[in-house]
């Protein structure tokens, strides 16, 4: 371990290497460009390549294509580049590939303000794609959190199989702040599960007790099949309800099943608050000091930071908030983590104050949407 | 991974047969091209220059992106227009396996249009086969990129508007090692630019022109199989060396097949030295 001082998309970037990612695929936008032109310098040291495509269709799909030939691959953009790449992540979905997918969000919709920060796209990397899935989406909130997020992220993709969303946003992306980062050895890093079966035996997506298939990756004799559609546990195409069924509830079913290991929250002063402020990503740096603040002049307020955004931990999250008389959701959008919050706390109690605004959130605003509950 | 294999043609050994009978219609061309490539690979195969576990079939979606259903391959199916830039990821991340592409030329050249340009660019080492059949026949008869001008389909029920799109001059003025043009009426040629394209490195791109009866045929007056087979025989001409000024498909002057393109630029893997 030693101390770094380094700019949230470096961290990432960083943090991926130190996970094995050897495959990166791209196309240039703000504010996620850096991270791609940091690693097209550093990757190819540790024996990875970087290519920019021409679009993020070519580059979530290559990425995909880059998994399944063996290696860890990762692309990143922010929103514009994030929706084209909405087709692809339903592939890797479908065909349970691990894959790393940085959103760096900016204000939108459309073009939006490519140089600014807000938290509009959250329901975007919950639910980009067609189809009935879901995936872990993590939202780090600063550069040290990018650090051990990406490591978590690379880590989800492989145990599970699955895409994952790191959401990070302009502010936390171009900041800069010191940080631990880990020595080879130092931090778990885990790799996808391989087939024990010998290759005439191998069932592409028949599924382990834990829900998630061992990968036979190509050129190792296993025949695999990478498949679009609705398939079997060999891979093959079947259109009949049982099937499809089948499917959809364990690609669900393995995240939720996951969701000890995925979730994870940080609480400060929880426990005995009337008030829990909930509140993750950029806006929650704000909300932190503003708590304390609020805390030494005697209020009983608490905070809950969320670093999971999906699945999130429903009992958990249910029991640190069950004590408070109000939760307050502070989220730079029109709400929506909180429509989760009020479903899980109880739409009763819990309250949405949003702060919305294309710069860093400023201790005054974040006060004033916290104090108005008090 | 095949159950219950079944061998009773030579190249039964490189299908999933427990897949058969497989999609396309009597009279179809793609079987035929998919025959004639697999006799290519097997011969290569035969000889020791390729190594059966190292092939990566990589389609999208349509009727000849089927293939990767039939063959006993690793092979991946996988979204429309996306095959190429999958199959990059795939021959990047690990540069010994030989990917070979096979597509329609609504998902090559249609939805997949800019990713062909920017490989054949690239001159990414990938193998494409490109099954022209002037229609978009998995989806109902719709316009295609090549389909010719003035021809009616389901969406240009009052003729198409629009001149075709020849993909061989479009990917011969790009930077690809090769390209060629072959029939399936001349299954001989599929078989012979496959065997020479495996055997190069860079982008190498085959179109193979096709039958569609069932959709095409329909359009254009030629719904019987053997009718539209020996109509397209009539125009099909082979040229050993044809200049790309003469590759444009005209069903009354005659289509041109053979090698437009070879060459031996460096590729990809060469100027990134992952080779
Ligand atoms: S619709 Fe046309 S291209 Fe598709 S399988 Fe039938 S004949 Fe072949």
């Amino acid at each position: 371990m030693r101390r770094e001082f380094l700019s949230g998309n470096r961290a990432i970037a960083e943090a991926a290497i130190l996970s094995g990612l050897k495959f990166y695929a791209g196309y240039p936008i703000t504010p996620a460009s850096d991270l791609m032109e940091y690693l097209a310098e550093k990757l190819p040291r540790y024996g990875g390549i970087v290519v920019q495509f021409e679009d993020e269709i070519a580059s979530i799909n290559a990425a995909i294509g880059a998994s399944w030939a063996g290696v860890k691959a990762m692309t990143a953009t922010s929103g514009p580049g994030f929706s084209l790449m909405a087709e692809g992540v339903s592939l890797a979905v479908a065909t349970e590939t691990p894959v790393v997918v940085v959103d760096i969000m900016r204000a939108g919709p459309s073009t939006g303000i490519p140089t600014k920060a807000t938290q509009s796209d959250v329901y975007q990397a919950r639910w980009l794609a067609h189809g009935d899935y879901t995936i872990p989406v993590f939202a780090p909130w600063s550069v040290q959190d990018c650090y051990d997020m990406t490591i978590k992220s690379f880590n989800v993709a492989e145990k599970f199989r699955t895409p994952v969303v790191l959401l990070s946003d302009a502010n936390i992306a171009h900041m800069w702040e010191t940080l631990y980062v880990k020595e080879p050895g130092e931090v778990e890093i885990i790799e996808r599960k391989k087939p024990s079966a010998p290759p005439d035996d191998y069932r592409p997506y028949k599924p382990d007790e834990d829900l998630v298939p061992p990968m036979a990756v190509f050129g190792e004799g296993y025949k695999v099949i990478v498949e679009s559609l609705v398939h079997d546990e060999l891979g093959y195409y079947r259109q009949d309800s049982e099937t499809y069924r089948e499917m959809v509830t364990r690609l669900n079913e393995k995240i939720r099943r996951g969701v000890g290991y995925i979730y994870e929250q940080e609480e400060y002063w929880v426990e005995d608050s009337d008030v829990v402020v909930v509140a993750y990503g950029s806006t929650a740096r704000m909300v932190y000091p503003v708590v304390k603040a609020l805390r030494q002049r005697g209020a009983r307020v608490g905070f809950l930071r969320l670093k999971t955004l999906w699945p999130l931990n429903e009992e958990w999250l249910w029991k640190s908030l069950s004590r408070a008389g109000k939760v307050v959701v502070v989220e730079n959008n029109t709400g929506r983590l909180y429509l989760d919050v009020a479903r899980i706390a109880g739409s009763a109690r819990t309250f949405f104050s949003p702060v919305i605004t294309v710069d860093p959130p400023k201790f005054n605003e974040v006060m004033e949407a916290v104090a108005r509950w008090l | 991974m095949a159950l219950a294999k079944l061998t009773l043609h030579p190249l039964d050994k490189y299908l999933r047969t427990d897949r058969l009978p497989h999609i396309w219609c009597p009279g179809c061309g793609i079987g035929i091209a998919l025959g004639a490539m697999l006799r290519a690979i097997d011969r290569r195969i035969n000889e020791g220059r390729l190594d059966r576990n190292k092939v990566v079939f990589v389609t999208g979606i349509g009727c000849s992106a089927r293939v990767s259903f039939y063959v006993d391959f690793d092979s991946a199916h996988t979204l429309h227009g996306r095959a190429l830039p999958f199959a990059t990821g795939v021959k990047l991340a690990n540069p010994s396996l030989e990917v070979i592409v096979v597509g329609g030329d609504g998902d090559v050249a249609g939805i997949g249009g800019n990713h062909l340009l920017h490989a054949a660019k690239r001159n990414i080492d990938l193998f494409v086969v490109m099954i022209t059949n002037f229609v978009y026949a998995m989806t109902g008869g719709q316009l295609a990129p090549t389909t010719p001008l003035k021809v009616y389909t389901t969406t240009t029920p009052h003729g198409n508007p629009e001149p075709p799109l020849n993909v061989i001059k479009l990917v011969a003025s790009l930077n690809a090692n090769y390209v060629a043009r072959a029939s399936i009426t001349t299954p001989h040629y599929i078989e012979m630019f496959t065997y020479k394209a495996l055997g190069m490195k860079g982008f190498r791109f085959l179109e193979v022109i096709s039958t569609c009866p069932e959709v095409y045929g329909r359009h254009i007056g030629l719904r019987n199989p053997v009718t539209m087979f020996e109509e397209l025989k009539k125009r099909v001409k082979y040229k050993p060396n044809p200049v790309i000024d003469e590759s444009d498909i005209d069903w009354e002057k005659g289509i041109v097949i053979g090698e437009y393109v070879v060459r031996n630029n460096p590729s990809y893997l060469d100027l990134v030295k992952r080779g």
